[in-house]
């Protein structure tokens, strides 16, 4: 599995994958009752299959209810909805919900089902057989970077706030649908951790290709997840739709602006993934090997970190050559303070990342947790000085 | 007393049993009715408040009195006790079911709907399961109840300990009299206490072991 042999382990760039299929909005307008204005007045989209579209906006200009009127959790007033060529305003809400994922902030994990059960709820609606079930609730968990082992006969309470959203999102993708809806799902997750799920999110939808629908209330987040970005106004007023390079470079209007925010230059870090930098290789070392021959291959590297991975090639520990020569094997501790970044994380989250852990480097991860490089605060460094002197020249 | 209770023994352990089988039916039979009357109102918040006010003024209603009506159309016998014992087995159980499926996070109900779960699925799946906990509560509370109430039954003829109660009372003074009284009052009690040990342990078993405190 894990060779202990010092390798970059640069990802083959995927052929970007497209199951989702396109959503149109026509002329959607909701009045709910007792209110003057509609909460979202005759708005018309097109989002492409295959891409992440983030909604952003002040709170109460109707994000979420254009969002619930998707999969009919409410119902439109007026206007049209089309998934692919299927106008889906007229089919049974039921049916259309178990093809279309739903996330909410904190999961809305059922309380008193475990993960496996969460997880496979929708394919037993859709009356899968019991084997196939099990085995999609195993890869599901998985992808979201859960051992199935340890984790299938959990129940939810017995979850950290993150690795509950990790289940909601698995839950959402289980009958594999080809959209998914997402509102605010890691509103309710501490920084590090949402950084870390951002990743994932990423590195999963790098695998997937589904069309998403994300309402988010953090622009940075919408920088970084989006393929576009629609930036909303009162009545889910769209005011601009657009790439985040085109809406930081070119806000439409002055109330896109100030929502963007100041520090343009420091934004270009949130737009400017780890997977565009060339990553240094590290030297590894795998659970339980002799340590010798692991500091010999470091000193041969000229490095003075060494990446410990356990036996699923996911790195555990990053101690100094120094450490390591003092020990026989290589242990199996888990530091939990571990700097690790994704490959779609942005710069600005990996230099987060290494101020939180006083660490000068972070480890990346690639597909499934497994190690993809590190990446130093100097090659960060590099890349705000470029910026300056292209802005400069 | 002793020799009340030996010479007794055969009647005591026969009416004991009467009176726990009608209670235990009773209770059952207020937990369906509850159930159903929680589900078809708890999502209407004026159905909700006529509901709990139903509960509140049910519960004010002396058993005598609704005994001494119920005779006038079902004369004396089993029939009007096991109405006014699964009247007062209904109400805790309905109070405890409303507030229980009131209590439900909204989130998780909005995701099971969200995820394709048709409404009755929601109810049966998430909700109940979800509320089991509360209306549990209410069962026991209506349980230890309607021990007493099966007990003023007997006034009209219902089966149970009441039996021994109400002969000891009108022949207080007399031979044996108190006896009777004491031994049908203790029965009760025990009885009581034997069957909330006995849902407590239901509990255990149906509460799943996600929402378990
Ligand atoms: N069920 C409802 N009944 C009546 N009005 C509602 C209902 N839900 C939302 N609204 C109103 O509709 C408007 C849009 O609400 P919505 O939840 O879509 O906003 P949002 O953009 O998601 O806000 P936030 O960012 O705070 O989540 C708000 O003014 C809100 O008060
Ligand atoms: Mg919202």
């Amino acid at each position: 599995m894990s060779d202990p042999v010092p390798t970059p382990v640069a990802p083959a760039a995927p052929e970007r994958r497209v199951s989702g299929v396109p959503i149109r909005l026509e002329h959607v307008t909701k009045r709910y009752p007792g209110q003057d204005r509609p909460a979202v007045d005759d708005v018309s989209l097109e989002i492409a299959a295959g891409e992440t579209v983030m909604f952003v906006g002040p709170s109460g200009c109707g994000k979420t209810t254009l969002l619930k009127m998707i999969n009919r959790l409410i119902e439109p007033t007026s206007g049209r909805i089309f998934l692919g060529d299927e106008d889906v305003t007229n089919q049974d809400p039921d049916r259309l919900r178990r093809r279309i994922g739903y996330v909410i902030q904190a999961g809305g994990l059922f309380p008193h089902m475990t993960v496996a059960t969460n997880v496979g709820m929708v394919p037993r609606m859709l009356g899968w057989e019991k084997p196939r079930i099990a085995e999609r609730i195993d890869e599901l968990l998985d992808l979201v970077g859960l051992d199935p082992d340890v984790y299938r006969d959990r129940y939810p309470r017995e979850l950290s706030g993150g690795q509950q959203q990790r289940v909601g999102v698995a839950r959402a993708l289980a009958a594999d649908p080809p959209v998914l809806l997402m509102d605010e799902p890691f509103g309710a997750v501490d920084p590090i951790t949402r950084h870390r799920l951002q990743d994932e999110l990423i590195a999963i939808q790098g695998e997937i290709g589904k069309t998403i629908v994300f309402v988010t209330h953090d622009f940075d987040e919408a920088l970084k997840l989006g393929d576009r970005i629609v930036v909303f106004d009162v009545g889910a007023r769209i005011v601009q739709y657009d790439t985040p390079e085109a809406i930081l470079a070119d806000p439409a209007e002055e109330y896109v602006a100030k929502f963007v925010g100041a520090g343009a230059t420091l934004k270009q870090l949130t737009l400017t993934r780890v997977n565009s930098l060339e990553l240094r290789p590290a030297t590894t070392a795998t659970v339980g090997e002799a340590a010798a021959a692991a500091v010999a291959r470091a000193r041969a590297a000229g490095d003075e970190l060494i990446v410990v991975l356990d036996r699923r090639g996911r790195p555990i520990s990053w101690p100094t050559v120094a450490e390591v020569s003092r020990m026989t094997t290589i242990p199996a501790t888990v530091d939990e303070k571990l700097p690790v970044v994704g490959l779609g994380s942005t710069l600005s989250d990996a230099l987060d990342t290494m101020l939180a852990a006083s660490q000068g480097g972070a480890v990346v991860l690639g597909r499934r947790d497994r190690l993809a490089g590190v990446v130093t605060v100097e090659m960060i460094m590099d890349v705000v000085q470029r910026t300056r002197q292209e802005a400069a020249g | 007393m002793w020799d009340f209770l030996v010479d007794r023994r055969g009647q005591i352990a026969y009416q004991a049993f009467q009176h726990v089988s009608l209670v235990v039916q009773c209770v059952l039979l207020g937990t369906l009715i509850a159930l159903v009357l929680a589900a078809l109102v708890y999502r209407n918040p004026v159905a909700t408040s006529l509901a709990n006010g139903l509960s509140a003024v049910g519960l004010t209603i002396p058993a005598f009195a609704l005994l001494g009506i119920l005779l006038a159309p079902f004369g004396f016998g089993i029939a009007p006790a096991v109405i006014a014992v699964t009247f007062y087995a209904t109400l805790p159980v309905l109070r405890n079911a409303v507030v229980g499926l009131a209590g439900v996070d909204r989130s998780v109900i909005e995701s099971a709907r969200g995820i394709g779960m048709s409404r009755p699925a929601t109810l049966l799946r998430i909700e109940l399961p979800l509320a089991w906990p509360v209306i549990l509560a209410g069962i026991r509370i209506s349980t230890q109840m309607v021990m007493g109430i099966a007990a003023i039954a007997a006034y009209v003829l219902g089966p149970g300990l009441g039996g021994f109660i109400f002969t000891g009372l009108a022949r207080l003074g007399g031979a044996n009299a108190l006896e009777s009284a004491l031994v049908g009052t203790i029965a009760i009690v025990v009885l009581a206490l034997v069957l909330d040990l006995l849902l407590l342990v239901v509990g255990r078993l149906t509460t799943p072991r996600g929402i378990r405190v």
